[in-house]
């Protein structure tokens, strides 16, 4: 059937699954309520001390419990239970996903815990602080299950054998733009034809306090600590910075034939995926937006679509004072007039910013608009920031009849992602 | 799509405590000489590590503003890519190179030791750990050192220096890491989803924080250095400080801007799965098969780390699959280079290649004695050191490889 494959000749890659876990709650129904009620799950820190900090709140997962906290075993269970949920929609059990896992996850270490537990151990000369005293001391007392915190493949390790991928998974990295390039990769994989289904899934569970300070440290964060859930706010004038927050999203993609063949309810598609690395800055995107223009450029001409088919933006929208305007700068460019008519609103207005997992629990978001015919809101906006003019879904969802839509992530290390994702395959 | 084009080695960019460069490298292969491996014995007693070769930074990293940005890790990385775009021929105009696509194989970035140190010193005996935590952290960590921490700075260092900005993904996980960029850097070419590909990775074996870990999980074994077939049970690695980058690039590419290349990368794949012996030897066995390698004038070169159970099983799989065809363990000659590792065997393979070097055993027992052709074939192996396997097949490009296709 020709409408198995795309306008280049490639084969159509269908969603068959989706998985969602956020502050807001665990599993795709939960957080769409919650996101079309324009409901906030940023709150203030518990899990640990923020006393001397200026930033105290964040959008962590509290309620899936991993005693004692690791970056690492909350990142994996987010993902188990978003890859799960994926699987289980998509009608498939362990094993019969038969194709690879494409894992974004947060470069995670060993934690300050475990440090101090090694550094008042005995088996050292050395009573000076330092990694010369852990050595000796690791000498006699070596553990495996320390050492395992600090794998990166660990995570994918244990998620391939839970939900029976096949092959080597791919961990990958692409900071902020990380769920959206485990997505894409997924998207090339079937592409080639060498598989007919693969999961990609987006996680970050990394919220500790290290973690906090350092992007506390390069001036990110938003320090209005008072009504946490009215901190995060994108494209509003009293914007400070982003929120961090936890998360994962998971996509079980598949060609449409291998979909139709097994009769696979099918709840959107990828269209396309553009992407372009910027040379400018480590932190910040080249002034004339030329590397994000190209990215959502490259996303829409990989689609086939110009910027009047796009009914909807999921914005990266992270509410720090540059990456708003860029955005919005690139858009301009790219969209021309059409943006006037184009909705542009930020689930991390609500969810904060889930860093690696940011682009997968975004993609899953604007299926679900486009599905259930709900833009979802940019909450807090009340103050309209006149550089940026959009129209920004303030603060109440909204419904439309959407077909396409453009789900854009932006990283640190000038790593951007956009997609273009279909309610249905073009006809 | 599927297109499946032929995918060629074009530039290689190698570090390793041997020297800098693919022709340092194969100068010292040359006439079948046996090579030392270069050892610090003494800043890590009792273990060892190979080093890095001291380096002038600014012969590929012209800026002191970003070589300050960047602790050794990285810097060897941006280093390493920055050999291999030359040594490929891919012009450092904006233009040119905003057409290369890239993915990274990486590890953690860097730590402060200094202020790790402090902050542990402060905080003995102290019982909420927390406040003094944040207090001590906030006023002592660089801003700019969270950069060289993150994973995926190392390819946003490159596009910063060396003006790569086609796509940019960095691949995290150990060894498998590097066997999944070379996979899908390979794949997306064969396909036509790219035409050039920067891909590698680097690893800095002089750093005590990534040391603890290993001593932590047992990998390290105190005393004097062995070949890597000869460390016996339980075996250990010895890190090696690599950089390691490759230009991948589609026959056509290579071909309309008269790159010559120094070897076609005909097949490479990964997998995972249990450890035990039998598993673990089936499943290389299998990814040797897939690799359809044919015995005649094959070299191996195995990627083994040293931990003996690991090299068990996959000598087992190897002297079945090719039985007889030389083996060279490059772990021996360079250090175990987890993200970098298998990187660094293709970049051999290829540049032994393309001189049609058949390298000395590259010591101690277990490697095959000298064979006295020249290889036309490579077949390089990972095996990681806690999981992640791979194989890759290159062959010579040239009259006599043309020939053996047809």
């Amino acid at each position: 059937m020709s409408a198995d494959f795309d306008h280049l000749g490639r084969p159509v890659v269908a969603v068959t699954g989706l998985g969602l876990v956020t502050s807001l709650g665990q599993g795709v129904e939960d957080n769409w309520a919650a996101l079309r009620e324009g409901r906030s799950g940023i709150h203030s820190i518990t899990r640990f001390s923020t006393q001397n900090l200026r930033t105290t709140i964040a959008g962590t997962v509290d309620f899936m419990k991993v005693e004692p906290w690791t970056g690492i075993d909350l990142s994996y269970a987010l993902a188990e239970s978003a890859g799960r949920e994926a699987l289980a929609m998509a009608g498939l059990s362990a094993g019969e996903i038969g194709g690879p896992l494409f894992l974004a996850a947060p470069p995670i270490e060993l934690e300050w815990p475990a440090r101090f537990a090694l550094d008042a151990m005995d088996g050292s000369a050395r009573e000076e602080a330092g990694y010369e005293r852990l050595m000796e001391i690791a000498r006699s007392h070596r553990s495996s299950a320390t050492y395992d915190l600090t794998l990166f493949g660990g995570i994918s390790e244990r998620l391939a054998d839970i939900l029976g991928t096949r092959g080597l998974p791919v961990t990958l990295s692409t900071a902020c733009a990380s769920g959206a390039s485990a997505i894409q990769l997924g998207v090339e994989a079937i592409r080639r034809g060498e598989t007919s289904r693969c999961i990609a899934i987006g996680t970050d569970g990394s919220v500790g306090a290290e973690a906090l300070i350092r992007f506390s440290l390069l001036s990110a964060l938003s320090t209005q600590n008072d009504v946490p859930e009215k901190a995060s706010k994108p494209f509003s004038k009293d914007r400070d910075g982003f929120v961090m927050a936890e998360g994962a999203g998971a996509v079980v993609l598949e060609s449409l034939a291998s979909a139709r063949a097994r009769g696979a309810t099918v709840y959107g598609v990828l269209l396309g995926c553009g992407e372009k690395a910027d040379d400018f800055h480590r932190t910040r995107s080249k002034p004339d937006g030329s590397p994000i223009i190209a990215t959502i450029k490259a996303g829409l001409d990989d689609a086939g679509l110009s910027p009047s088919d796009i009914g909807y933006v999921n914005a990266h929208g992270t509410s720090t004072p540059e990456n708003d305007r860029m955005e919005h700068l690139g858009l301009s460019a790219v969209f021309g007039e059409a943006l006037a008519g184009t909705p542009v609103s930020s689930s991390k207005s609500m969810i904060g910013h889930t860093l690696t997992a940011a682009g997968a629990i975004e993609a899953v978001i604007s299926l679900l608009a486009m599905r259930d015919g709900s833009l979802p809101p940019t909450i807090n906006y009340e103050q309209a920031d006149p550089a940026i003019a959009l129209d920004t879904v303030p603060n109440k969802a909204r419904n439309a009849d959407v077909s396409a839509t453009l789900s854009n992530s932006f990283g640190f290390g000038g790593q951007n992602v956009s997609l273009v994702l279909g309610r249905e395959p073009r006809s | 799509m599927p297109m499946t084009r032929d995918v060629l080695v074009s530039g290689i960019g190698l570090v390793s405590s041997l020297g800098e460069g693919i022709g340092a490298h194969l100068s010292l292969m040359e006439g079948g000489r046996a090579i030392q491996p270069v050892l610090e014995t003494e800043r890590f007693t009792p273990n060892v590590v190979h080093p890095l070769p001291a380096l002038d930074w600014s012969a590929q990293i012209p800026k002191k503003g970003d070589q300050r940005q960047m602790e050794t890790w990285q810097r060897l990385g941006v280093y390493a890519a920055g050999l291999a775009l030359a040594d490929a021929g891919i012009s450092p105009d904006e233009q040119t190179r905003s057409g290369v696509d890239m993915i990274v194989a990486a590890g953690g970035g860097e730590r402060d030791p200094a202020v790790d140190a402090l902050v542990m010193q402060r905080l003995r005996g102290v019982d909420d750990r927390g406040p003094l935590l944040n207090e001590v952290l906030s006023s002592e960590l660089r801003p700019t050192l969270f950069l060289a921490q993150l994973s995926n700075l190392m390819a946003g260092n490159i596009s910063i220096v060396h003006k790569v900005t086609g796509s940019s993904r960095t691949f995290m996980g150990e060894e498998g890491a590097g066997i999944s960029a070379v996979e899908t850097a390979a794949a997306r070419i064969a396909a036509g989803q790219s035409d050039v590909c920067l891909v590698g990775g680097a690893f800095s074996a002089e750093r005590l924080d990534l040391l603890v870990n290993y001593e932590l999980g047992g990998f390290l074994s105190p005393g004097d250095w062995r070949p890597v077939f000869s460390r016996g049970e339980p075996g250990a690695l010895v890190p090696g400080s690599v950089g390691a980058f490759l230009v991948l690039e589609s026959a056509e590419h290579a071909a309309a801007r008269s790159a010559p290349g120094y070897a076609r990368l005909d097949h490479v794949a990964g997998d995972r799965g249990p450890r035990d012996a039998d598993a673990l030897e089936k499943r290389i066995a299998g990814l040797i098969e897939a690799s359809e390698a044919a015995q005649a004038d094959l070299l191996v070169l195995s990627g083994a780390t040293g931990l003996g159970a690991l090299v068990a099983a996959e000598r087992a799989a190897l002297a079945s699959a090719v039985p007889g065809a030389p083996l060279r363990a490059y772990g021996s000659l360079l250090g175990h280079a987890f993200e970098a590792h298998f990187l660094a065997g293709l970049a051999l393979g290829a540049g032994l290649l393309s001189k049609g070097i058949m390298p000395a055993p590259f010591g101690g027992g277990g490697e095959e004695a000298a064979a006295d052709f020249a290889p036309r074939a490579a077949l390089v192996t990972g095996v990681g050191h806690a999981r992640s396997e791979g194989v890759a097949l290159l062959s010579a490009i040239g009259p006599g490889a043309q020939e053996r296709s047809a």
